[in-house]
């Protein structure tokens, strides 16, 4: 009964001073929205902005031929570098930077399908240029796998826009379906599922067909590759992987490792590194305006609560005067911050959830991203205005409290 | 001899600002028996209020002997002060200190829901309460909704919020017109009537005139009257 008396009085208390109570609460409501607002678009920005850079592949170079521009051990400059599917296995075989490799051929095509006619590029690939590329099968379909490869199957993996174009409304049946490749039969086995990618060399993938390279090359006679993707282990950089490319390459084609001209290198790592490097400084950014925005919100709270000192000291004279112990106006500040602060901050974080969820319906996903509720973050900002506020509250109260009733109640 | 429900010996309070001091009361003795209604004068600075607040618990003396009840008061803990004003004592002052934002009936609330009294017995003592003082249709009115008087009563009700025994009143009449001081002292003279032991300070020669007996002060002494024997 004694903690409900409490909590009587301490809502008649909160009830009567509606201004300082709604104030102080919208003061924890504002900066926990804030807070919870800049946490969640910034993740949403930082996540975008790393998911599309990874669309077109992770950790990946891209070695095209060159022609050499240096002389070397008496070799003339000038000769041609072409790498065959041959050479890209000699690579795997040596090198140890590297996760994955796989040469890549490719052409525009005609593909068909019933009425539906659309040129595109269609590349020659290994099983291994999924993984790398992130081309990652819609349910119940498959990318190329190395049985195609071996047996030269006459099978296409479709990006997304592609098999939409193709087959219209029924693109969910269109697995295990045949569709004509420059006239000639292939089996559907797969659809890349839909993905965020921002940078691409021959288009997106969204808007190629994959076959195995062996067809490709068996169908166009082709000996060298067009390129080459590998995929340098986690520990590695890219560029480590690509002198070691060099290297392995330079010795069987007797060119000079340093040699620019003899294979022309996309290190697209370097571009991820700058972002990565882009968005932790951009984290950091975030981070400094949460504080600071806490530190607004704080002096907020710590201001209403010190405006309202003189007539809260009256009010705690009149209290003790008529027999209040100092616990229980202890007890009131203290159920009173905690209650500002949990309705201000609770009803902050749904506001601010709303507009989370509101926002992507408006567009822009591209750009910004889905911004994601940090659920934790919030909470602790919460808590720490919480914190200031009772320590803005407190402070003054237990002052108050500690004096005669007769000087609280004369004090001001 | 009737108890004495208040016994002041040499009742002292220094006040100190910096290197300052200024002795309010300079060694005040005092009693009160149960039941009497007792006027103190003096003129303003004599240390009036400064007795009645140490004499309400409100501020502690910084020499003597003050007994409430036969209890010394000096040495008793906050809370134990606390519980004191809160069921002993029930202070009535000049500026009517009621709560700005509480209606009439939470001001009379507050000191039951200090004593912890339950909801529906605390319902009928304010209800009572404000019937006795005349305000059962103002319960609902705020202080700024009242006039001084009304506000005063409201004060008085509260102070006999937990039936104390003791009614300590600062020129309760003195931030009101003539009618409405004497509808108050009119109530202090039913409390005193019933049994309560009332020490007001007055300016006022007619309320002084009413009470047993008049304590005068002055330069924080006593002037006359301030022992019964």
């Amino acid at each position: 009964m004694n903690v409900f008396l409490s909590i009587k009085q301490f809502f008649n208390d909160l009830r009567r001073q509606k201004l300082r109570s709604i104030m102080t609460m919208f003061g924890i409501f504002w900066g926990t929205c804030s807070i919870v607002l800049l946490l969640a678009f910034g993740t949403g920005i930082t996540e975008a902005q790393l998911k599309s850079q990874k669309g077109m592949g992770e950790n990946i170079i891209i070695i095209w031929p060159g022609i050499t521009a240096k002389e070397f051990k008496g070799l003339p400059k000038g000769r041609r570098i072409r790498p065959t599917d041959d050479d890209v296995n000699y690579i795997k075989e040596r090198a140890t930077t590297i996760a994955r490799i796989a040469p890549e051929n490719g052409r525009n095509m005609n593909l068909k399908f019933g009425r539906q006619l659309t040129s595109r590029n269609v590349m020659g690939v290994w099983p291994e240029y999924g993984i790398m590329r992130n081309l990652i099968p819609q349910m119940g379909s498959r990318f190329i796998n190395q049985l195609d490869l071996d047996n030269r199957r006459r099978v296409i993996f479709l990006g997304n826009l592609v098999a939409d174009q193709l087959f219209g409304d029924s693109v969910s049946t269109a697995v295990g379906r045949e569709i004509l490749v420059n006239g000639l039969p292939y089996t559907v086995v797969g659809i890349m599922k839909e993905k965020e990618q921002d940078s691409s060399y021959r288009g997106r993938d969204s808007r190629m067909g994959f076959i195995p390279n062996s067809v490709y090359q068996a169908m166009f006679s082709e000996r060298y590759s067009d390129d080459i993707v590998a995929q340098c282990k986690p520990q590695f950089t890219g560029e480590i992987m690509r002198q070691e490319i060099l290297r392995i390459l330079g010795e069987k084609y007797k060119f000079d490792p340093t040699d620019v001209g003899a294979l022309s290198v996309w290190d697209t790592t370097e571009g991820f590194a700058f972002l990565k490097n882009f968005f932790y400084a951009f984290s950091g950014f975030l981070v400094a305006v949460g504080i600071a925005t806490l530190i607004t919100g704080g002096i907020g709270v710590t201001n209403i609560m010190n405006v309202v000192l003189e007539e809260r000291t009256k009010e705690i004279g009149i209290k003790m005067a008529l027999g209040a112990r100092k616990s229980s106006i202890l007890l009131q500040f203290v159920l009173e911050t905690l209650f500002i602060t949990a309705v201000g901050g609770l009803l902050g974080l749904m506001f601010g959830a709303l507009i989370v969820k509101i926002v992507p319906m408006m567009g822009g996903e591209e750009f910004i991203g889905v911004p994601r509720l940090n659920l934790w973050g919030s909470m602790g900002v919460i808590v720490i205005l919480g914190i200031v506020g009772l320590i803005a509250g407190i402070f003054p109260a237990r002052r108050a409290a500690n004096l005669q009733p007769v000087q609280a109640l004369k004090l001001f | 001899m009737a108890h004495n429900v208040i016994y002041m010996k040499q009742v002292k309070k220094r006040y100190q600002t910096g290197q300052v001091f200024f002795d309010a009361l300079r060694g005040i003795d005092l009693r009160v028996e149960q039941g009497e209604l007792i006027a103190v004068v003096g003129p303003s600075g004599s240390g009036k209020s400064t007795l009645m607040n140490i004499m309400g618990c409100l501020d502690v003396p910084t020499g003597g002997v003050y007994k409430l009840d036969d209890k010394v008061v000096n040495t008793l803990t906050s809370n134990q002060l606390a519980d004191i004003r809160n069921k002993k004592i029930g202070f009535v002052f000049q500026a009517f200190n009621l709560l700005p934002y509480a209606t009439a009936y939470e001001n009379v609330e507050v000191p039951l829901l200090f004593a912890r009294v339950s909801g529906k017995k605390r319902r009928e003592r304010v209800h009572e309460l404000l019937a006795r003082v005349g305000l059962a249709d103002k319960m609902a009115n705020k202080p700024t909704e009242m006039s001084g008087g009304e506000m005063q009563r409201v004060a008085i009700a509260r102070a006999l919020a937990n039936e104390p025994d003791i009614i300590l009143a600062d020129e309760p009449t003195g931030n009101l017109d003539s009618k409405s001081g004497g509808a108050i002292v009119k109530l202090f003279e039913e409390l005193h009537d019933s049994g309560k032991t009332i020490v007001m300070i007055t300016h006022d020669k007619s309320i002084a005139e009413r009470a047993q007996r008049v304590v005068r002060l002055k330069d924080g002494l006593n002037d006359t009257n301030g022992d019964l024997s």
